[in-house]
């Protein structure tokens, strides 16, 4: 039986602004053309927005106050939740909650960023050794990547999982965006290609990563009553739930990650089972963020995931499409992914996406991840339905 | 070859200060619950089965095996940059916990999960030295 929040709240609109190199732009500034992007969308103008969220990589710790104020906006709900690159599909759940309590009415959801331009290290900046957490990670020269390639290497070795099983992800993202204009990397790649380009962290080639772009999106968040009325389709928030992965006290399973327990707590809620999910939104950092998080989520047994992604199925065409849009790998890596998830759920939810269209699309499934996946990290996860 | 990385120095605080002190002086020191026995890594105030505060520090057996390891080949971060490529490693400690840390020693290829090590100590930019792993 669904969960009591299930359906009660709705997206919608959405913005995914389409530049990918903004040198010309603050971050701030794309905050602000997304938040207008998405209220232009739904039809809503500023006076209707009354809960604000965001997370930055950039914006200090009141960031979501400072963003209040470059948009003039006067919420009565505030979040500022920063958990990683997943943070915002944690916010949906959070506006959902706060629109059912009656915090607000309307959240609006926004991120932007010019990690590119910026020239953001993202993923091979190492640590630094100040803080004392870091001083057990940044002695050793630890990179994003390199947290990501521990996990890799684990699955490697407990269950015989290929390069070139990791590399058909990261094909499958490329061809996916072949299909987006608005994509960074269009030229479709080869298993080859993935496996002949550069090894940034093993077993982990450059083109296992994803790329970093600037650029931001916005989500507005309602009743799934108000959403009714507005200008597009509503896309109900049929299920949500969060969860985090550390190393307890000192050794957990690093194969396990926090999909397995937010992911299970959305499907639950939703009244959902897999086989009524018709597209896939994950968070896709790295080849094997994929892998483990379908395992996880319960797509296919732990161990399976290198078999399950072979053959084009979570290609489109294929029996579970995973990002559409091309993904982290290949379309946008502003730093933070996640609010590019929830847009592009939303959009094949509204059945609105050309040629990338997963056809039919009725249930779709977000998770983000956020952090370090074989250190400390954290992951959202969210069942959304049409309405 | 590769240059050794500059380590960036560890900053201790109340919680960890026992950890770099004995790394200071050559010994790997975990923490151990006097209430519950339980044995933990990273240092806490408290333990994080039981939440008593009767925590005690002792010195590790310094052996383990390799869980899992990544060859890094690009890092950007001064120190490292030029260290590359190098072997960050997940041990296994025979008390436990697992420690995250470089494999030293070793070429890179001859590297397996499962491999014997046993704790090093590798100088940093502070005060402390930095737990590392070579071959057993």
């Amino acid at each position: 039986m669904p969960g009591r929040l299930s359906g009660t709240a709705a997206i919608a609109g959405v913005f995914e602004h389409p530049t990918r190199w903004a040198p010309d732009k603050t971050e701030l500034g794309l905050v602000a053309e997304c938040a207008r992007g998405a209220l232009a969308d739904c039809g809503l103008a500023p006076r209707d927005v009354d809960g604000l969220a965001t997370a930055g990589i950039s914006m200090g710790p009141m960031g979501v106050v400072q963003v209040a104020e470059y948009l003039n906006l006067k919420p009565r709900w505030l979040d500022g939740t920063n958990i990683g690159g997943s943070s915002f599909v944690a916010h949906v759940s959070h506006a959902a909650a706060a629109i059912a309590a009656g915090l607000c009415e309307v959240a609006l959801v926004v991120y932007g960023s010019t990690a590119a331009s910026n020239a953001f290290a993202i993923g091979t900046g190492g640590t630094t050794g100040r803080d004392p957490a870091a001083a057990f990670v940044g002695p050793y020269g630890m990179t994003t990547v390199g947290s990501y390639a521990l996990v890799a290497r684990r699955h490697m070795e407990r269950y015989g999982t290929t390069s070139r099983q990791l590399a058909e992800i990261a094909v499958a993202m490329r061809r996916h965006a072949s299909l987006n204009p608005e994509a960074k990397m269009r030229r479709p790649i080869t298993v080859d290609d993935v496996l002949e380009s550069r090894m940034i962290s093993e077993p982990l080639h450059l083109l296992d990563c994803c790329i970093i772009s600037d650029g931001g999106g916005a989500l507005v968040v309602t009743s799934a009553e108000r959403a009714r009325d507005l200008r597009r389709p509503p896309v109900l928030v049929l299920g949500c739930g969060e969860a985090v992965a550390h190393q307890e006290l000192g050794a957990p399973d690093l194969l396990t990650i926090a999909a397995k327990q937010s992911g299970a707590q959305a499907l639950a809620m939703a009244g959902v089972s897999h086989g009524d999910v018709d597209v896939c939104a994950l968070y896709d950092s790295f080849t094997i963020t994929v892998l483990a998080t379908l395992e996880n989520l319960g797509f296919c047994k732990p161990g399976e995931g290198g078999a399950f992604v072979e053959g084009g199925r979570i290609g489109l065409g294929g029996a579970l499409p995973v990002n559409p849009d091309g993904g982290g790998l290949s379309s946008n890596h502003p730093g933070m992914r996640g609010i590019f998830l929830v847009i592009e759920a939303t959009r094949q939810l509204r059945g609105a996406c050309g040629a990338r269209q997963v056809p039919g699309a009725q249930v779709a499934l977000v998770h983000g991840t956020g952090g370090t996946l074989g250190v400390l990290h954290s992951g959202a996860t969210l069942v959304l339905g049409r309405a | 070859m590769a240059a050794a990385p500059r380590r960036p120095a560890p900053a201790a605080d109340w919680d960890s200060r026992a950890y770099w002190e004995g790394a200071a002086r050559g010994e790997l020191v975990l923490q151990r619950c006097r209430a519950c026995g339980s044995v933990q890594h990273r240092p806490r105030a408290l333990c994080g089965a039981c939440l008593s505060s009767e925590i005690e520090h002792f010195a590790a057996s310094g052996r383990g095996a390799v869980h899992t390891f990544t060859v890094t080949h690009q890092n950007q971060a001064p120190g490292f940059r030029e260290a590359c490529p190098y072997v960050l490693a997940y041990v296994d400690l025979e008390e436990g916990p697992r420690l995250l840390a470089n494999l030293v020693d070793c070429e890179p290829a001859d590297v397996r999960i499962g491999m014997p090590v046993r704790v090093a100590f590798a100088p940093t930019e502070g005060e402390f030295p930095a737990p590392v792993f070579r071959p057993a």
